[in-house]
């Protein structure tokens, strides 16, 4: 074992605690998207026009607004569901978006019906969009299955945990739909959206994505919600560029959008994806939001993050700007409000029953479709474990 | 004689690393201010800085690519793996560049780095939190690959696989990170490859390692309630493996079970098996039985009761043994 000595390496007694100067940095960093952020409706509810996006939600009228805003109610509530079913012993664990709903909902809803979504594993409010029943998500969580919904049929993949795979997954399926014809300026043109975080950023697998999909001229929606946080690592632990900058470098459009603004999130995916059915894909969309809870249920921000960034935040909130929208701009009335708060509870009870009564998987569960055509090494282990099972019954 | 969990044993063995060499650095996902999401590199980050406990950016390869990297210029990483099933984007670094340099270069360039990978199930987790993939490691020439089972190996393994000079892919159990045991900072503990006999018994031979051997002993306690004296091997080693003491404990035994997590397809049990049956052919009186995880993916974990093997599962293979 021999190893230069000389080196010496620099010690800072306690960088557990962060610096006033990282503090500052913190709060620019999440304070501000920069200039080149899409923004329609402000934190404090105004609309503001943009001469580039505005004609991309130039149909949302007073119905399509109020549904967002019931979309985000309802996906806000059956997250916050989730947390507390987690806490009382119900899922193994749960994964909330909160903070995140008008980056999903405003990206989801802005998908056709031919298109394809790519999740990872935060996505419940696409899912939602995507027509997946929430109680299709729970299995995952509890721990009987790895998702329910049928990907193909839903046109919305199975969960990816295993971080930044998907992306070249979903840009092989892009290809797909180029190779078929599915590009051009046809009603039946699809495209396919790619969701990942900014941590996944740093992954060979992202990176691999950007490449094919530009060799390839995919017609693939890179989205990337950037909530300033993977785990316990900030984005600056990622990249010293603006995440959407990069995709410069791979030769195809980047943009930033408030992720917190569900109106500038749905007139950018449509812009996005219409990029891609008519063959300009890809393109990399930043949603610059923030994670306003753990990272999982099993997640302590606490030893991280400051309480104050937080705070900050939530004067952004994506559902508040809409309620306020819809009432000053709009006259809407509390009975609206009230309406949707009593379905969001309805669905939350719904939601929670469903789990409850999950029952277990059958014992030969785990054998079930490891292979498309059979195994005799795993009939034999099947056949195996069942005789053993069934010796213990009655017991 | 501290008692201490096996997630603290390996804080304190990593600790005591870094302070004894300037070039030991410890790197991976959320290791620095968040202490590693089991805590097991909690305030190292604090004491040694962020230029020797580094918080990387999230890609595995990217970790293992550079850990080979400083190693060729004389550091000595240990990086972290945040949980078995994430270990696959690193594994091409991993097998052809950490497992080869040294017999590429004919030892001119050594790679001391320890690739820490906490593996198995029994959490409770969602999809690759739990798998077993040792033996993707162990069927790799030029890799060294551990398990460790308690607290008190857990607190020597970790220092003596940094202190090797070829890479060491070292696995914790990570549903014994909470187990307690007394950890002895003073003695001289066995070297790191070698296995261990834990309990002496002449009815059968058991031998497991990583989560299974609280298993194992907890199969030995129940056989000696009914009058069956078990005797337990931990591997400890499953590259290169240590069967000496395996050999001679079948040879008085002339019975052996296997027992570990992973599936029993090619794997590390199945290479126990055959080797005993090579050396102590003539000395046993019923065929290696395994007691494995099945040849499945990781199921949803409500099914992970039945996939891993328990303490039913080892008395039934072990009656089964007896009886043959
Ligand atoms: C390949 C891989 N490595 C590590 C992990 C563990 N892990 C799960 S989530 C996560 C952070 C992800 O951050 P980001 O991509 O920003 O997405 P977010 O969770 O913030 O939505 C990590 C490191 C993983 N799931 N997959």
């Amino acid at each position: 074992m021999s190893v230069p000595q000389s080196w010496t390496p620099v010690t800072s007694a306690d960088t557990a605690v962060p610096t006033h100067d990282q503090v500052v940095a913190g709060l620019k960093a999440t304070d501000e998207g920069g200039a080149d952020l899409v923004q329609l409706l402000t934190p404090e509810g105004e609309r503001v026009t943009d001469p580039r996006f505005d004609r991309y939600a130039a149909d949302i009228d007073l119905d399509t607004l109020k549904n967002l805003y019931r979309d985000m109610v309802l996906v806000r509530r059956f997250d916050r569901e989730g947390n507390a079913l987690q806490r009382q012993g119900q899922l193994g664990i749960w994964v909330p978006l909160l903070g995140q709903e008008a980056a999903q909902v405003g990206s989801g809803r802005a998908l056709a019906p031919q298109d394809m979504a790519f999740p990872s594993y935060r996505e419940h409010g696409v899912a939602w969009t995507r027509g997946v029943d929430p109680t299709d998500l729970l299995g995952i969580f509890r721990g009987t299955d790895h998702g329910t919904w049928d990907p193909i049929e839903k046109r919305f993949h199975l969960y990816t945990i295993v971080i930044g795979n998907q992306c070249l997954n979903a840009t092989g399926y892009a290809m797909g739909q180029k190779f078929e014809g599915k590009v051009g300026d046809g009603s039946d043109a699809e495209a396919t959206i790619c969701y990942f975080g900014d941590g996944a950023t740093s992954q060979g697998d992202v990176h691999e994505g950007f490449v094919w999909a530009a060799v390839y001229d995919a017609p693939v929606v890179f989205y990337c919600q950037n909530n300033q946080w993977a785990i316990s690592e900030p984005t600056e632990r990622q990249t010293r560029v603006p995440l959407y900058k990069r995709a410069q470098g791979y030769g195809f459009p980047g943009i930033r959008v408030d992720g917190n603004d569900v109106l500038a999130c749905l007139a950018v995916t449509r812009w996005a994806l219409e990029e891609c059915r008519t063959g300009n894909g890809p393109v990399l969309v930043e949603a610059f939001t923030y994670r306003m809870d753990a990272h999982t249920t099993s997640d302590d921000p606490t030893r991280y993050r400051l309480a104050d960034e937080l705070e900050l935040w939530k004067l952004k909130d994506p559902i508040e700007r809409v309620r306020v929208n819809l009432v000053r701009e709009h006259g809407v009335e509390q009975g609206f409000f009230d309406g949707i708060q009593a379905e969001a509870d309805e669905l939350a009870a719904r939601f929670r029953q469903f789990c409850v009564d999950m029952p277990p998987p059958a014992p030969d569960r785990m054998f079930s479709k490891v292979y498309a055509e059979p195994s005799p090494t795993l009939e034999a282990q099947r056949e195996a474990f069942l005789a053993y099972h069934a010796s213990f019954e009655g017991a | 004689m501290a008692v201490l969990t096996m997630a603290k044993a390996i804080n304190d063995g990593l600790r005591a690393a870094m302070e004894r060499d300037p070039k030991v650095l410890v790197m991976g996902e959320d290791v620095g201010k968040l202490g590693g999401v089991f805590r097991v590199t909690d305030g190292l980050q604090k004491d040694f800085g962020e230029q020797r406990v580094l918080d990387t950016p999230l890609a595995e390869s990217g970790i293992i690519g550079t850990a080979v990297g400083l190693a060729i210029r004389g550091f000595r990483p240990v990086c972290e793996i945040q949980f078995d099933g994430f270990v696959f984007p690193g594994y091409d670094q991993i097998v052809s560049q950490l497992a080869k340099l040294h017999f590429r270069s004919q030892g001119k360039v050594p790679m001391p780095v320890v690739v820490r990978i906490p593996f198995g199930g029994g959490i409770g987790a969602v999809e690759h939190h739990s798998e077993s993939p040792e033996a993707l490691f162990a069927h790799v020439a030029g890799l060294k690959v551990v398990a460790c089972s308690n607290a008190d190996d857990a607190y020597w393994m970790i220092q003596q696989a940094i202190a090797s000079d070829d890479p060491v892919i070292f696995f914790e159990p990570k549903r014994r990170y909470w187990d307690k045991a007394e950890v002895d900072v003073s003695a001289t503990p066995p070297p790191l490859h070698t296995s261990r006999l834990v309990r002496p018994g002449s009815a059968l031979t058991l031998v497991g390692y990583g989560p299974v051997l609280k298993t194992c002993l907890e199969a030995a306690t129940a056989a000696a309630a009914d009058g069956t004296e078990l005797e337990v091997i931990d591997l400890r080693t499953l590259s290169p493996l240590d069967l000496d003491p395996v050999f001679d404990s079948v040879r008085r035994t002339g019975r052996l079970v296997v027992v570990a997590e992973a599936p029993s397809e090619v794997s590390v049990a199945a290479e126990v098996a055959a080797r005993v049956q090579e050396q102590c052919f003539h000395s046993l009186e019923a065929p290696v039985l395994r007691v494995t995880g099945f040849d499945t993916p990781y199921p949803p974990s409500k099914c992970e009761e039945d996939f891993l093997p328990d303490l039913d599962r080892v008395l039934d293979a072990v009656d089964r043994s007896l009886g043959w």
